[in-house]
């Protein structure tokens, strides 16, 4: 089989999966319980540190 | 130690430079040598000055803004330029007396046109990410950029590449590749710039103090790495000579063609839709000073986003050589890609909601949401001219043309201009913009502008797809091509117009940023001595 041929297979069958899969994955993963408490505390890093940098590692759940 | 390393490496480049102009075959490629010897020079003086003096540690308490402050000035710099010389090329195709007989073979419109793609895309709009990507990098990390003066690298590697391809525009050094126009050693110039600025933004996320990657940076990080991927494929090409600018494809026929328009469409997914997205995504939110709507939504938007455009690019290429299967796939995935582009777009506008009032009081507002409302209409009209039945109508005419700017100028325009708005009161540490009402009146000499030039080409674009199709009983043809071009005579004079106020736009907001930064007040410093009780 030409080089070609075989990609060709792959692509339309195992790599069209994964990569649905994989899309499908975000978007499960996103709604995932308890997401929302995490998404809300991550929407908030634009207004946390504008005049300098932290001095120190932050966890997302301390807030 | 090290500066003495630099010192000899600046100076070979210059050697070397200087060789190759003498050498050089032929005059774009001489005068990009002398461009390159000069920059080397000058580049080494400025390290001699500072050999030998006691290195100061980088403070890493503070946030690195000189370079974003540099990178303001060239946005607002080269974006007037570019639209200066899109004006100028407007009037060309309305006059073509306007192709000066004394300058052709160097200021005619085919040479200028180029220039004009270039400068706002790559000048304009590529110093506005470089700029926004690394203010939002560090606020969004809570670090400071990484890699010392790397930056610094970047932002002058990068006006260098700005320089060369532009000049060797002009004197003939052309790929003939839309929008990866500049020659093999530009190409290789860039690839090293680009190299560098991946470094400084993956070395900053990677010390960051927040733990989670906020979603703008997302956003940048796929418009570097995808702009490095499609810039290597794309140009691929052998030089004739080492001391010539001529470089030969190494793809041909329609695998060139192919990759071409993969290259060219996700240059506009990449670089001016996920870039751009990523300013949305901090200055938005900022301006409004409310979180994004759906942090949820955005994530979905990234992913959905990059993972359908990449198929994009066929759609440039309906009724050509390429199989009908391929030219079918771009179109499907065009029209599906509307879906994650609304997304965004609603993700956008809803973060307004609750606060609607802003639009009344903040002219920078405004301006963000006519962006995303730009966005939005862009990105319905894009997917529509992308169905084979649709494009046998539009390609090729000046609908194209108009569909672009909607995009370039109302998305990528006003969203860059509400962040410059945003940026130089911060960065000059003034207190407010000099005068809101000029931005008022730029918001609406652009706003004007941008109507009246996309009016103006679905009118002539339209009226000249139905002109070349036209065919009497017998089947002949009715018009000429040359009835066509005069009957657009008028459309081409409003568009003119409409890139004048656009261009007059920007102009009062360089005088408004100017003045911000001359005599808007300070900002209060925040540590300063208060009285004993």
């Amino acid at each position: 089989m030409e080089t070609y041929s075989l990609l060709r297979e792959f692509a339309d069958s195992w790599v069209l999966l994964a990569l649905f899969a994989f899309f499908v994955g975000v978007i499960l993963f996103v709604m995932r319980p308890g997401s929302t408490k995490v998404y809300r505390d991550v929407a908030d890093i634009p207004f946390r540190h504008d005049e300098k940098p932290a001095l120190r590692e932050r966890d997302a759940q301390e807030a | 130690m090290s500066n003495y390393f630099k010192l000899i490496a600046l100076g070979l480049v210059a050697l070397l430079a200087m060789i190759a102009a003498n050498y050089g075959r032929d005059l774009a490629y001489q005068v990009n040598a002398i461009t390159v010897a000069l920059a080397a020079l000058i580049t080494f003086v400025y390290v001699l000055r500072r050999t030998g003096e006691p290195s100061v540690p980088t403070d890493q308490t503070r946030y690195l803004d000189g370079v974003v402050r540099y990178g303001v000035i060239a946005t607002a710099g080269w974006g007037v330029v570019g639209f200066l010389v899109g004006v100028i090329i407007a009037f060309q195709l309305a006059f073509p007396v306007l192709n000066l007989e004394w300058a052709q073979g160097y200021l005619n419109f085919g040479k200028l046109r180029p220039l004009h793609t270039s400068a706002v895309i790559f000048a304009f709009g590529g110093n506005a990410l470089l700029a926004t990507s690394f203010y939002v990098v560090q606020r969004t990390s809570a670090a400071r950029l990484w890699g010392g003066n790397l930056a610094w690298f970047v932002f002058w590697g990068y006006q260098l590449v700005i320089v060369l391809a532009a000049t060797g525009y002009i004197l003939g050094a052309t790929h003939g590749k839309e929008y990866a126009e500049p020659e093999w050693y530009v190409d290789l110039w860039l690839t090293i710039v680009w190299v560098a600025y991946l470094l400084v933004f993956m070395g900053t996320i990677m010390k960051r103090k927040e733990r989670h990657i906020y979603v703008a940076n997302w956003f940048y990080l796929s418009f570097i790495l995808t702009v490095a991927m499609l810039h290597i494929v794309n140009n691929i090409a052998i030089p004739v000579s080492i001391f010539g600018s001529k470089s030969v494809q190494v793809f041909s026929g329609v695998q060139d063609a192919m990759t071409q328009w993969w290259y060219g469409h996700n240059a506009v997914g990449f670089f001016l839709t996920a870039g751009f997205l990523g300013m949305m995504y901090y200055f938005v939110p900022k301006q409004a000073e409310r979180p994004v709507f759906s942090y949820k939504l955005s994530i979905i938007h990234f992913w959905a986003l990059i993972f359908l455009y990449i198929w994009a690019g066929p759609h440039h290429l309906h009724y050509t050589a390429l199989p009908d299967w391929a030219s079918t796939l771009g179109m499907v995935f065009s029209v599906v890609l509307w879906m994650p582009s609304w997304g965004g777009m609603i993700n956008g506008l809803m973060t307004l909601s609750g606060a609607w009032d802003k639009l009344r009081t903040d002219p920078i507002i405004r301006m963000m949401v006519i962006s995303i409302g730009f966005y939005g209409m862009s990105t319905f009209e894009g997917p529509m001219m992308s169905i084979r039945a649709v494009n046998s109508l539009s390609h090729y005419t000046d609908w194209t043309i108009g569909h672009v700017h909607s995009g370039a100028l109302g998305w990528n325009g006003m969203i860059t201009f509400g962040a410059l708005y945003f940026l130089v009161p911060k960065l000059w540490n003034r207190e407010r913009l000099y005068s809101l009402s000029l931005v008022s009146w730029h918001f609406w000499l652009a706003t004007i502008g941008i109507i009246l030039y996309a009016a103006s080409m679905w009118v002539t674009g339209i009226m000249e797809g139905l002109m070349w199709r036209e065919v009497d009983a017998n089947g002949f043809l009715v018009n000429s091509f040359a009835d066509t071009v005069g009957a657009k005579f008028p459309m081409y004079v409003v568009r003119g117009l409409g890139g004048l106020m656009f261009l007059s736009g920007a102009l009062i907001m360089c005088y408004n940023l100017w003045m911000t930064v001359r005599a808007a007040p300070r900002v209060e410093s925040a540590n300063h001595l208060v009285p004993a009780e």
